[in-house]
């Protein structure tokens, strides 16, 4: 899903940027007041964690290959917010040491991954779960909330690629980035994460999330966000 | 600067470190079940010359921009003509031990910046 250098024109690029370090700003302020000192180390780990578990690269046998991104066990653990920060400081790296993912794409990679995806994450599992004393809800909606929230995240960076043959082609009906449509990228992008990493990512949100909710329930932050609202 | 906030890890934290340093040592299952099941590039991210292969040309803002950047360690290697997958096993666990703890380290420093909760 780390969109390289060439496959976006700047009129994609440009915008996602733009967004990202806007929505960058906003989770600045977020973070300083709503995180806990206590958990600064969490934060670090959390974002190692999101690097490596994205160089755990799986086959579609005889196909592609993809992986799970992290984004959501972090959102629900401590929060969207923490959660951009955490996975766009692991992609920039990712980017700028090892090539992975475009440098004009950093925005629209973060805006993907760091962003559209721990929001959608959080918000899935609040619509399956508010109580942490029922266990297996809380297994359930942290699996969901990983599976769509990746296979989502998948489909924006799908209709990002798909839409260069219709912003930009040079003469001949050549295209100047992306080469594939939206009939053919949305389509490919949705079924792989469907049937493979989306159900990776969701076993491995719903096993951390129940791991975190036996070894230390106070510091999720989903828990503690629904305690506060009432 | 940081003393007012000095960070020591519990025990469950210290147990994760040890968890995110061995997932580091088999990362290259990330690069063996991949060549296991005979599969390629993840969707989008070929190389100018596999998109040439795919579509019969290679789009012009693609040829442009696909080199701008020079990574110092591109895909997760120091070498990707070495043929034996136990070097490019090594070069992969390497690479990800670098990446992640510079992950690990910029983020604890990013995260001691801004926070200014200190519940």
């Amino acid at each position: 899903m780390h969109i390289p250098d060439g496959y976006l024109g700047p009129q994609t690029y440009i915008p996602l940027a733009g967004a990202f370090v806007a929505i960058t700003a906003v989770a600045v302020r977020k973070v300083k007041n709503e995180v806990s000192a206590r958990n600064i180390p969490y934060l670090g780990m959390a974002a190692a964690f999101s690097f490596i578990i994205m160089m755990f690269n799986l086959p579609v046998p005889g196909g592609t290959t993809g992986h799970a991104v992290g984004s959501a066990v972090i959102a629900i653990l401590f929060g969207p917010w923490a959660a951009m920060i955490a996975v766009s400081v692991a992609l920039i790296i990712q980017a700028l040491i090892f090539g992975d993912g475009g440098i004009t794409a950093i925005g629209a990679n973060c805006f993907n991954m760091a962003v559209f995806m721990p929001f959608a994450a959080y918000y899935i599992f609040r619509l399956f779960s508010n109580n942490p004393a029922k266990k297996g809800k809380v297994f359930f909606a942290a699996f969901i909330s990983g599976y769509l929230s990746l296979v989502m995240a998948a489909i924006l960076t799908a209709v990002e690629f798909g839409i260069q043959p219709l912003i930009a082609s040079s003469g001949g009906g050549k295209a100047l980035y992306c080469p594939y449509d939206l009939s053919i990228a949305v389509p490919a992008m949705a079924i792989e994460h469907l049937l493979i990493f989306g159900i990776v990512e969701g076993i491995i949100t719903a096993f951390i999330v129940r791991y975190f909710l036996r070894n230390e329930p106070g510091l999720i932050y989903v828990f503690r966000k629904e305690s506060e609202n009432e | 600067m940081f003393s007012e906030k000095k960070v020591k890890m519990n025990k469950l934290q210290k147990k994760i470190l040890i968890i995110l340093l061995l997932l580091c040592i088999i990362t290259p299952i990330g690069i063996l079940l991949p060549m296991f099941f005979n599969a390629g590039d993840a969707w989008g991210e070929w190389s100018a010359q596999t998109v040439n292969d795919l579509v019969g040309y290679v789009p012009e803002g693609l040829a442009k921009y696909s080199d701008v950047w020079k990574a110092p360690l591109p895909d997760y290697t120091v070498d990707s003509k070495d043929t034996s997958i136990v070097h490019q096993s090594g070069y992969y666990i390497v690479s990800g031990i670098i990446g992640a703890t510079a992950t690990y380290g910029i983020m604890l420093l990013i995260s001691k910046l801004i926070i200014r909760n200190g519940r």
